[in-house]
C-alpha cells in the first residue's frame, strides 16, 4: 500500500511521518506518535472520545485520515496543561466532578476548550449543544456542563 | 435521619468530606492508563472473524488467502483449539460455551476465528480475507415459542437437556399466594417487557496476553472487573495445559466504565491467551464498537407477568411474578451460583407484602449469551420495575394517587430489620422518609394541581414515582458464591514507618472513585490523611483475594474490609502509644489520628509517631510493622432505597418525551463522599433514562441484530438528559462497619419505573395504561393518534 510523507504540528511541536492513505489521524496520534490521551470509543463518530482540536476546530479524529491532517495543527489533551499550569477547563473538571471513569474525558475537554475559544460566555443550552457530540456514560453530564461553566468564568 | 457531619477536619479528610478525587490528576492530562495504551516489546495483534448468521454450520474455512497477507501470521479457529482441549469454557453460571465453533454458530456475530498479525491493520485485512462457508439452519428468536412443548432442542451439546430451558427457579409460596391473591378485593395484572439492552461502556473489552516461555508465567492485562476470580478460573480451566495459579498474574488496568459487561469472560480473552502461549510473544485485542454491542454480555430480557392483590382500601395482600427470561444461546450471567436468577426475589420492593410467590423460567434462543448484572444487583432492576409499575396500576384500578398508595403500604421504620415474605431481612429504611421529602423537593400538590389544568388545555404532563429497595453488597459467604468462590472481599493496609499508607483491595474501580473513597475510609479510621494513603487494585500479584466489583458491592464489602484492617491496625498502634507513653493502654484515649492519655490530653502520641515506633522503637516481645490484612464476610446483605419523581411534558404533535424535572432522593446510609455519591446517582440515573426512553437491541425472524452500533443503539446525549436534582436522607446499615450500603447501581433501578409511570400518567386520561420500554415517540404518537389525541 502506498505511503505518503506528512507533517503536522502536535501541541507545538513538528512531527513527521510515513504512513499508509488508510491510517486514521487517531492511530497517527495513539500509535505512531504514542499520545495515548485520545481515546477511541466507537467506529461510527458518534462518541466523541476521540475529539481534537485540529486548526482550532473539533474534530472527531477516527474520522479523519492521518494524510488529511498534512500540515495542520493539531492539539490533543497532552497539548492542554501549558508551563506546569492546567488548562481551566481541566481544572474545573476536577472541581466539579465531570468525570468518573475518565475514557470519555480527553475528548470532552478538547470539545469544551474549543467552544471557550469561541464562545466566552456560553449558556446551558450552548455548552450541552457543544458536548453533544461527546458520549459520556458514567456523569449525566450535570457535572461536566458545571465543568465548562467554571472554567468559563475562569477564563473570562 | 441524619446527615453525616464529618468527623474528621479536612487535613486529614475521613468520611463526610467532598475531597476531590486522586484519580483526577491523571485522567485530565490524558495519562490514565487503559488496556489500549498497553504496548508491549514484539506485540501481536489479533482481530476475529464473527457469524453473520444466527445459527448455521460450517461447512469450511479457508484461511489461505488471509494467511498470504504479509504479516499475518497464523489463523486460529476452534479445531486448533481443540487439540488443547479449549474449544469450550464453563460460564460464570456452570452453564458452558464455545470459545471457538468446530461446525456449527449459534448466534449472529459469534466468533468462528481469529487472524494474529503484526499490526492492527494487517490483522483486520486478514478477517476480510478468511473465507467462511455456511449453511443456515432455522432460527430461533423468541423465548416463549423456544420454551413451548416439541420446540426443536438448541443446546444438543448438552446431552442431558431435554428441551430449551436453561433453568427453573422460584421463590416463596406459591399455593399461600395463589390464596391471598384469591382472597384480595383487587388484583391488578401488568406485563413487564425489560428489553435487551447493552452496558455500553464508553471503553469497550479487550486485553494484552503476554506468556513469558522462558518463566513460564502469563501476564494478562485485560478490562475486567473481577481480576482475582478470572484469575482462578483461568487455573482451573487451563490447568490442563500447563497455566497453574501462581503462575497466571491478571492486572486490570485503569478501565473505561464496567457496568457488569466487565465480569464475564469472553472468548476473545481466551483465544488472546492461547495464542500468546502458543506463539510466546504478547497479543493484544481490543474490541471495536460493533463486536462489543453484538457479541458481549447484554442486559435484562425479562418478560414479566405481575399480578399484585389489594384490600378495597389499597392494602397490598400478595404479589405473583411469572417470569420468561431469554438467555440466549447459554446461560452466561454471573450470578452467585445458589441464585440463577439472582436478587430477583426483592420484588415486593419497600411494601409490607405478607403474601408473594415468584418463579422464573429461562430459555436458551439464537441470541448472544449474557445475562450480566448491567448496573443492578442481580435482577434488582428488574424486580423494582416489576412492583413499581404494578403498585402505579394498581393506583389506578383504586383511584388512589400513586403517593398516598405507597405511603399506605411501606415498611415502617420501627418494623427493621424486616424479614420478607421471600425470605430476605431489610436491614434498615425509612421509606416514608424518602418519599415525603422527594415529594418536598419537587413541590407534588402543585405539580398535581399543575396537571390538572393542563389536562383542561388538552396538553399532556405526568407525574411518576418509584420508591425502590435494593439488595446490595454480596456475601454473606454462607449464602453468596460463583463457582464455589465464596463472595467475601478483602482489604491489605500497611503504615510505612513514616506514617503514610499503601491499602490494596481485591475490588476493582472502573470509575467508582475507589482511590479517594478508600483512602477517606483509612483516614477516618486511623486519622491518617486521606492524601497520604496510596490505594491499588487490580494486580492480582499484589492485591489481596476479593472478587471484584459489581453489585454495589465495594463499599459493604471491601470498603468493611478496610474499616475492619484499620481497627486491626488502631489496636497496635494504641499498644506502641502506651509503650511511648509509658501508660497503661487502657488509660488511651482515641481521636481521629491521636492517642492521648485520659485526664491529661497534653500527654499524647500521634498515629505517624505510632508508626515510627511499629519500626523504630517496638516494646520488647511485639512484632515489628504496622500493618493488617482483614477477608470481610458481611452478616448480611445491604438495602440501599429510594424514592424518585420525574416529571415528564408530552408533545401531541410528535409525541416527544421530554424529562421536565426528576427529583432523586437516596439513601444510601452513611455517606463515604458527597460528591462522588452525587456523581454516581447522577450517572445511574441517566443509565436509567437510556432504557426507558431510547435503548433497546431487538432481532429480527432470522436472529439480525438491530441496535449492533452507536448508529442505531441510541446512547442519550447531553441534549436528552435532564438536569438531575438529587437529594439524600441518611439511615445507617446496623451492621455494617460504619453504617454504609452502597449507592453505584440505586438510580439505575430507580430511574426507569419513575418515567415509564410518567409516561404513563400523562396520558392515563386518555385511557392509556400501559407502555413496553423504550417509550419513543412513535409509539406514543401511535398511541394519540389512535386516540385521536394526536395534534
Amino acid at each position: 500500500m502506498a505511503k505518503h510523507k506528512i507533517s503536522v504540528t502536535i501541541n507545538g511541536a513538528v512531527r513527521a511521518a510515513e504512513v499508509e492513505s488508510r491510517l486514521l489521524l487517531v492511530h497517527l496520534i495513539r500509535e505512531n506518535f504514542a499520545m495515548t490521551g485520545t481515546h477511541v470509543g466507537c467506529d461510527t463518530s458518534h462518541c466523541g472520545a476521540c475529539t481534537v482540536v485540529l486548526d482550532g476546530s473539533p474534530v472527531k479524529s477516527c474520522t479523519v485520515l492521518a494524510v488529511q491532517a498534512d500540515g495542520c495543527k493539531i492539539t490533543t489533551v497532552e497539548g492542554l496543561e501549558q508551563g506546569g499550569k492546567l488548562h481551566p477547563v481541566q481544572e474545573g473538571f476536577t472541581e466539579k466532578h465531570g468525570l468518573q471513569c475518565g475514557f470519555c474525558t480527553p475528548g470532552m475537554l478538547m470539545t469544551a476548550s474549543a467552544l471557550l475559544e469561541r464562545n466566552k460566555n456560553p449558556s446551558e443550552l450552548e455548552i450541552r449543544q457543544a458536548i453533544s457530540g461527546n458520549l459520556c456514560r458514567c456523569t449525566g453530564y450535570v457535572n461536566i456542563v458545571k465543568a465548562v461553566q467554571y472554567a468559563a468564568e475562569k477564563m473570562r | 435521619m441524619s446527615d453525616t457531619t464529618p468527623r474528621t477536619d479536612a487535613k486529614i479528610c475521613g468520611m463526610g468530606h467532598s475531597m476531590k478525587r486522586k484519580e483526577d490528576p491523571r485522567f485530565i492530562r490524558g495519562q490514565g492508563k487503559y488496556i489500549d495504551d498497553f504496548v508491549l516489546p514484539g506485540m501481536l495483534y489479533m482481530d476475529i472473524v464473527r457469524s453473520p448468521h444466527a445459527h448455521a454450520k460450517i461447512k469450511k474455512i479457508d484461511t489461505a488467502k488471509a494467511l498470504k497477507i504479509p504479516g499475518v501470521l497464523a489463523v486460529i479457529d476452534g479445531p486448533t483449539l481443540a487439540k488443547y482441549n479449549l474449544h469450550w469454557m464453563p460460564t460464570l453460571s456452570s452453564d458452558t460455551q464455545m470459545v471457538l465453533p468446530i461446525d456449527e454458530v449459534m448466534y449472529q456475530a459469534q466468533e468462528v476465528c481469529a487472524v494474529i498479525a503484526t499490526e492492527r491493520y494487517i490483522a483486520a485485512d486478514g478477517v476480510d480475507a478468511v473465507e467462511v462457508e455456511y449453511e443456515p439452519l432455522p432460527v430461533m428468536v423468541d423465548p416463549h415459542k423456544s420454551l413451548a412443548p416439541g420446540a426443536p432442542i438448541l443446546r444438543k451439546d448438552k446431552k442431558d437437556q431435554k428441551n430449551n430451558l436453561a433453568f427453573h427457579w422460584e421463590a416463596g409460596d406459591k399455593a399461600d399466594t395463589d390464596r391471598a391473591l384469591a382472597a384480595s378485593d383487587v388484583v391488578v395484572s401488568e406485563n413487564v417487557y425489560l428489553p435487551r439492552i447493552h452496558v455500553a461502556s464508553m471503553e469497550t473489552c479487550g486485553c494484552v496476553a503476554d506468556f513469558d516461555p522462558a518463566q513460564g508465567k502469563l501476564t494478562v492485562y485485560m478490562t475486567t472487573q473481577a481480576p482475582h476470580a478470572v484469575r482462578t478460573v483461568l487455573a482451573l480451566v487451563a490447568g490442563h495445559v500447563g497455566l497453574s495459579e501462581e503462575k497466571i498474574r491478571i492486572v486490570s488496568p485503569d478501565i473505561g466504565g464496567g457496568f457488569g459487561g466487565k465480569v464475564p469472560v469472553y472468548p476473545g480473552y481466551v483465544v488472546a491467551i492461547a495464542a500468546s502461549v502458543v506463539i510466546g510473544k504478547p497479543v493484544k485485542w481490543i474490541e471495536d464498537r460493533m463486536e462489543n454491542l453484538q457479541a458481549d454480555s447484554f442486559a435484562r430480557d425479562y418478560h414479566m407477568k405481575v399480578e399484585l392483590g389489594a384490600k378495597k382500601d389499597g392494602t397490598m395482600t400478595s404479589l405473583k411474578i411469572k417470569t420468561v427470561a431469554d438467555h440466549g444461546y447459554t446461560n452466561a450471567s454471573a450470578n452467585p451460583s445458589k441464585f440463577p436468577a439472582g436478587l430477583f426475589s426483592i420484588c415486593t420492593g419497600s411494601y409490607d407484602l405478607k403474601h408473594a410467590f415468584c418463579e422464573v423460567d429461562a430459555a436458551y434462543t439464537h441470541k448472544p449469551p449474557g445475562g450480566v448484572a448491567y448496573r443492578c444487583s442481580f435482577r434488582v432492576t428488574e424486580a423494582a420495575h416489576a412492583i413499581e409499575r404494578a403498585t402505579d396500576a394498581l393506583a389506578r384500578k383504586l383511584n388512589m394517587d400513586p403517593a398516598e398508595l405507597r405511603m399506605k403500604n411501606f415498611i415502617k421504620p420501627e418494623q427493621f430489620p424486616y424479614k420478607s415474605a421471600l425470605g430476605w431481612e431489610y436491614d434498615s429504611g425509612n421509606y416514608a422518609g424518602a418519599l415525603k421529602k422527594a415529594m418536598d423537593t419537587i413541590g407534588y400538590d402543585a405539580l398535581r394541581r399543575e396537571q390538572a389544568e393542563k389536562r383542561k388545555r388538552g396538553e399532556l404532563m405526568g407525574i411518576g414515582i418509584c420508591s425502590f429497595t435494593e439488595i446490595v453488597g454480596a456475601g454473606p459467604s454462607k449464602q453468596f458464591d460463583i463457582l464455589g468462590i465464596k463472595m467475601f472481599d478483602s482489604a491489605e493496609i500497611r503504615v510505612h514507618p513514616t506514617g503514610k499508607a499503601i491499602a490494596r483491595f481485591g475490588t476493582k474501580s472502573q470509575g467508582q472513585g475507589h482511590e479517594t473513597t478508600y483512602a477517606q475510609i483509612v483516614a477516618e479510621e486511623l486519622g491518617i490523611p486521606a492524601a497520604h494513603v496510596q490505594v491499588e487494585e487490580g494486580d492480582t500479584d499484589s492485591a489481596p483475594y476479593g472478587l471484584g466489583t459489581y453489585a454495589s458491592r465495594s463499599t459493604p464489602t471491601s470498603g468493611a474490609a478496610a474499616a475492619m484492617a484499620a481497627r486491626k491496625i488502631r489496636d497496635k498502634a494504641r499498644k506502641l502509644a502506651a509503650h511511648l507513653l509509658e501508660v497503661n493502654e487502657n488509660d488511651l484515649e482515641w481521636e481521629p489520628g491521636k492517642f492521648s492519655v485520659k485526664g491529661a490530653p497534653q500527654k499524647s502520641k500521634t498515629i505517624q509517631e505510632c508508626a515510627f515506633a511499629a519500626y523504630t522503637n517496638h516494646p520488647q516481645g511485639m512484632e515489628a510493622g504496622l500493618e493488617a490484612t482483614h477477608y470481610y464476610d458481611p452478616p448480611n446483605l445491604t438495602f440501599p432505597f429510594g424514592s424518585y419523581i420525574c416529571v415528564v411534558d408530552i408533545d401531541r404533535g410528535t409525541g416527544d418525551i421530554k424529562v421536565r424535572r426528576f427529583v432523586a432522593i437516596d439513601d444510601c446510609g452513611n455517606i463515604i463522599n458527597p460528591m462522588i455519591v452525587q456523581g454516581q446517582v447522577h450517572g445511574g440515573l441517566n443509565q436509567g433514562l437510556a432504557p426507558a426512553l431510547y435503548e433497546e437491541i431487538s432481532y429480527d425472524g432470522e436472529g439480525n441484530i438491530s441496535g449492533g452500533s452507536f448508529l442505531d443503539y441510541y446512547v442519550p446525549t447531553s441534549m436528552e438528559s435532564p438536569a438531575w436534582e438529587t437529594g439524600h436522607t441518611t439511615t445507617p446499615s446496623p451492621h455494617h462497619p460504619f453504617g454504609a450500603k452502597g449507592v453505584g447501581e440505586s438510580a439505575t433501578v430507580g430511574a426507569p419505573p419513575a418515567i415509564h409511570n410518567a409516561v404513563v400518567d400523562a396520558l392515563a386520561h386518555l385511557g392509556v395504561s400501559h407502555f413496553d420500554i423504550p417509550i419513543t415517540p412513535e409509539k406514543v404518537w401511535q398511541v394519540l393518534k389512535a386516540k385521536g389525541a394526536a395534534e
